[in-house]
């Protein structure tokens, strides 16, 4: 599975995987074509805030809140390093 | 589906297009007695309980024409003289399908000549989470299909502080919008009476492909005779699976896109954010968030226990514990009345009634119909353990928390349902396995799943634990013949996950696994819909599966009751004859005759010809006959047993024990040894042994590659490992 980790992107650019707990941040841009087509459809939109709520017990998925819809969204470390976020 | 080709100058496409829009916005069609409505809405959505609060009990579940997704119709009153059949389509979040599940949908929604077509659509939406849900509803509305739109949920968006001005909003959509909660069923007569409606196509559009776009859409919907552009543009992007298209038709399109240089991943990404960007403008108009000071929500907060990394596996373990009682223990009293009831009847038969159809109706086709209703108590408790996890939204923290470790062995969060599922009965497991959208996740759970130990396999494992675990506390809570039941249980739970491990490593996919879903909050399950899913799952249940196993049993009946030649008459005089030497009464009589009938019939030559090849497993030619009996389905076994063992009528499982313990083999010494019964229950833990399962199997994958190789690779693991247990032990 390609994996967009940190390494590939400049350090400046943080990704939704480099979030807090409890952090948010703004969504800039979907690095990873095919899978922002699924991320689009379930809200993750550039421009939306989003939080990281939690973390499963194994440190993978985690859930992110969305927006202020108040909409709980449950994705894995890998699909969330795709998600970058803006400055 | 042949398609006329009207005209092919991609130059005077433009104009003769705009006199196309008004001509096919409303094909002719035969009037239907039925006004014929899709359900279709984002999962989540209360799309479900809507459907339960439109049709009730008055449903069916069939499926799509080519494909095996269930389709669930059912039968609503609108008003008193207007019905109308609702079909429900899975749940999905846009008109790009993205797995198997959904491109039903596609397939339905496109092919506008198709009987199956729908007269229009209501679209449920989560009025708590418009922005999202609306996006479904736009690409059906640029579809041009006649459109109502169902505001769920009001009453969650209530609580979040969502205000919707719903006069606006119907202003915006350019159609009717019925507010509505359709778990309480509140605003479904409203929506009734708008159903019953003769219903126009949406006039407002969302979304205009590009301009750059026109020629290539432009051409496509001339091919096709389609009614609208975005139909066409829906074609150049999924023409590869769309069902009804002809390798020409797909051709055709696939050399226009070529030509067009046409790219559907970026062009779909474009739309989506067009979409929405059209969507925030709607929202402005119509919606109002008022945000009193937040409390964190409920569901967060239940999570951090339900989902804690200590609390939130125990929590798991004491449900799946909880839902093993139920199907162990509490479905025994239920089963036993079966059990009872269906003796009874038998026995008052065959008191006041005699000759071969009387035998073949109670012994062929009674005896498979118990083998049948026997199961009913089992998958009820397990559907609706299943179903109340669902609703509650449980089942999303579940795959949240497993995916990891599930995905190690080359499985996924969303197998834990299959998995789970298989304990009770592997056909609805490995349907419950759609979910899965990644290809070779989806095969591996399939392949797996009929390792765990299913409920069939529970009388075999009864009858021989019985037999020989004794029945002794062991550390001073627990009983022996449980921990053998759970050592079984482990074992096929062990063989399926390392199963999965080595495929995992075999099979090669370039496609990639995603684990996005929505996580729902909690909610109280509704018990109509938690009954109704029962009722669904058992008529499933007892029409599909039931009626192989009663073939089966007829056919059983014959193999058992006749046989080559002359050879059974002959077995049955000499035993009458020898019975009569020994002076033995009537019933030990009568029980040898079937015992030695048996044994010439066409089943025991089947038996005695196997009887080389399971030597070495420490089986003989009876075991041999069940053995056969059972690759139809596993829980024909205790029945076939005690045939042979001629058992008789009342065949309850202490007296099949009983029969199986007095068995002397030929020095004179119990038959059934541990080493043999342990033999036994291990090729029933690992072998194929249910038609039933194979058959699902064939349609789920669409081929028979998959179900054969399941049913090599598990007989062969039955085999080898019951050679083992058999030579260390004996």
């Amino acid at each position: 599975m390609p994996q967009h980790s940190a390494h590939s992107t400049p350090a400046a650019t943080r990704s939704v995987k480099d979030l807090r707990l409890g952090e948010s941040g703004t969504i800039c841009c979907l690095e990873d074509p095919e899978m922002a087509l699924k991320l689009l459809e379930m809200g993750c939109i550039p421009g939306t805030q989003v939080r990281l709520n939690s973390r499963a017990p194994l440190g993978c998925p985690i859930t992110l809140i969305l927006g202020d819809d108040d909409y709980t969204l449950s994705l894995r470390v890998s699909e969330a390093a795709t998600i970058l976020l803006k400055a | 589906m042949a398609r006329a080709a009207l005209i092919t100058d991609p130059n005077g496409m433009a104009a003769s297009a705009v006199a196309l829009e008004n001509l096919h916005d409303s094909p002719p069609r035969a009037p239907r007695a039925l006004t014929r409505i899709a359900l279709i809405g984002n999962p989540n959505s209360g799309k479900s309980s809507l459907f339960n609060q439109l049709t009730g009990l008055n449903q069916k579940v069939g499926n799509f024409p080519g494909v095996t997704v269930d389709r669930k119709t059912g039968v609503s009153q609108l008003t008193p003289q207007h019905r109308a059949e609702i079909i429900d389509l899975p749940g999905t979040y846009s008109l790009y399908p993205k797995s198997l599940d959904e491109k039903v949908i596609t397939d339905l929604l496109y092919d506008k000549v198709s009987e199956q077509y729908p007269d229009f659509v209501v679209v449920t939406v989560d009025a708590s989470n418009l922005r999202r849900n609306l996006l479904l509803f736009t690409q059906l509305a640029d579809l041009r299909l006649p459109t109502v739109l169902a505001l769920n949920m009001m009453d969650v968006a209530g609580q979040h502080g969502v205000q919707i001005d719903v006069a606006a909003l119907q202003q915006e959509l350019g159609v009717p919008v019925i507010p509505m909660n359709a778990r309480k069923g509140l605003g479904v007569a409203a929506l009734k009476i708008v159903m019953a409606q003769q219903m126009s196509a949406p006039t407002v559009s969302f979304y205009e492909p590009e301009d750059a776009l026109l020629p290539m859409i432009r051409q496509i919907r001339y091919y096709f005779n389609l009614h609208n552009d975005y139909l066409a543009l829906h074609y150049a992007h999924q023409f590869r699976q769309i069902n009804f298209l002809t390798t020409d038709d797909k051709a055709y399109i696939g050399e226009l896109v070529a030509q067009y240089d046409f790219q559907p991943t970026p062009r779909q990404a474009q739309e989506t954010i067009a979409r929405y960007a059209r969507i925030n403008d709607i929202l402005l108009n119509a919606v109002t968030v008022t945000r009193t000071e937040k409390a964190e929500p409920y569901s967060n907060r239940i999570d951090r226990v339900l989902t804690h990394k200590v609390w939130g596996y125990l929590i798991f373990f004491g449900v799946l514990f909880l839902m093993f009682q139920a199907v162990f223990a509490w479905a025994s009293y239920p089963m036993e009345l079966i059990d009872q009831g269906v003796a009874w009847i038998n026995g008052l038969i065959q008191t006041n009634f005699h000759g071969p159809l009387i035998n073949l109706f109670t012994e062929g086709i009674l005896a498979g119909l118990g083998g049948v209703l026997i199961f009913i108590p089992q998958i009820s408790l397990l559907f609706a353990f299943i179903a109340v996890l669902e609703e509650t939204g449980y089942m999303a923290r579940v795959t949240f928390m497993m995916d990891r470790i599930m995905r190690k062995f080359g499985l996924n969060g969303k197998s834990v349902v299959p998995l789970i599922s298989g304990v009770a009965c592997a056909v609805p497991a490995i349907m419950s396995a759609r979910t899965i959208e990644n290809w070779k996740d989806r095969i591996i759970t399939i392949f797996v799943t009929p390792l765990m130990s299913c409920s069939a396999r529970i009388p075999v494992y009864t009858v021989l634990i019985g037999l020989v675990v004794p029945d002794e506390p062991v550390l001073g809570i627990f009983n022996l013949r449980g921990v053998a039941l759970m050592g079984l249980y482990l074992l096929g739970f062990f063989a399926a996950i390392f199963s999965a491990l080595a495929l995992k490593l075999l099979l090669r996919t370039r496609e990639r696994s995603y684990f996005i879903m929505e996580f729902p909050v909690y909610r109280w399950p509704r018990w109509k819909n938690v009954g109704i899913t029962i009722v669904e799952k058992v008529k499933t249940f007892v029409f599909q599966a039931g009626k192989v196993i009663v073939a089966i049993s007829v056919i059983l009946w014959v193999l058992a009751s006749y046989g080559p030649g002359p050879a059974l008459e002959q077995a049955e005089a000499r035993a009458r004859a020898t019975a009569a030497q020994q002076q033995l009464s009537k019933t030990e009589t009568e029980t040898r005759v079937a015992s030695q009938k048996l044994e010439h019939s066409y089943a025991g030559v089947f038996g005695r010809t196997l009887e080389p090849a399971i030597r070495p497993l420490g089986f003989d030619w009876k075991i041999g006959i069940a053995l056969i009996t059972s690759f139809a389905a596993r829980e024909v076994f205790v029945g076939t047993i005690s045939t042979i063992y001629s058992v008789g009528q009342d065949a309850d499982m202490r007296t099949v024990q009983q029969k199986l313990a007095a068995e002397k083999d030929e020095n004179g010494q119990p038959f059934f040894t541990p080493a043999r019964a342990f033999s036994l229950l291990v090729f029933y833990v690992f072998a194929m042994q249910c038609m039933s399962t194979l058959a699902v199997v064939y349609r789920e994958t669409k081929g028979w590659k998959w179900p054969i190789l399941q049913l090599f690779y598990m007989t062969g693991l039955a085999y080898v490992s019951s050679l083992i247990v058999y030579q260390v032990f004996k």
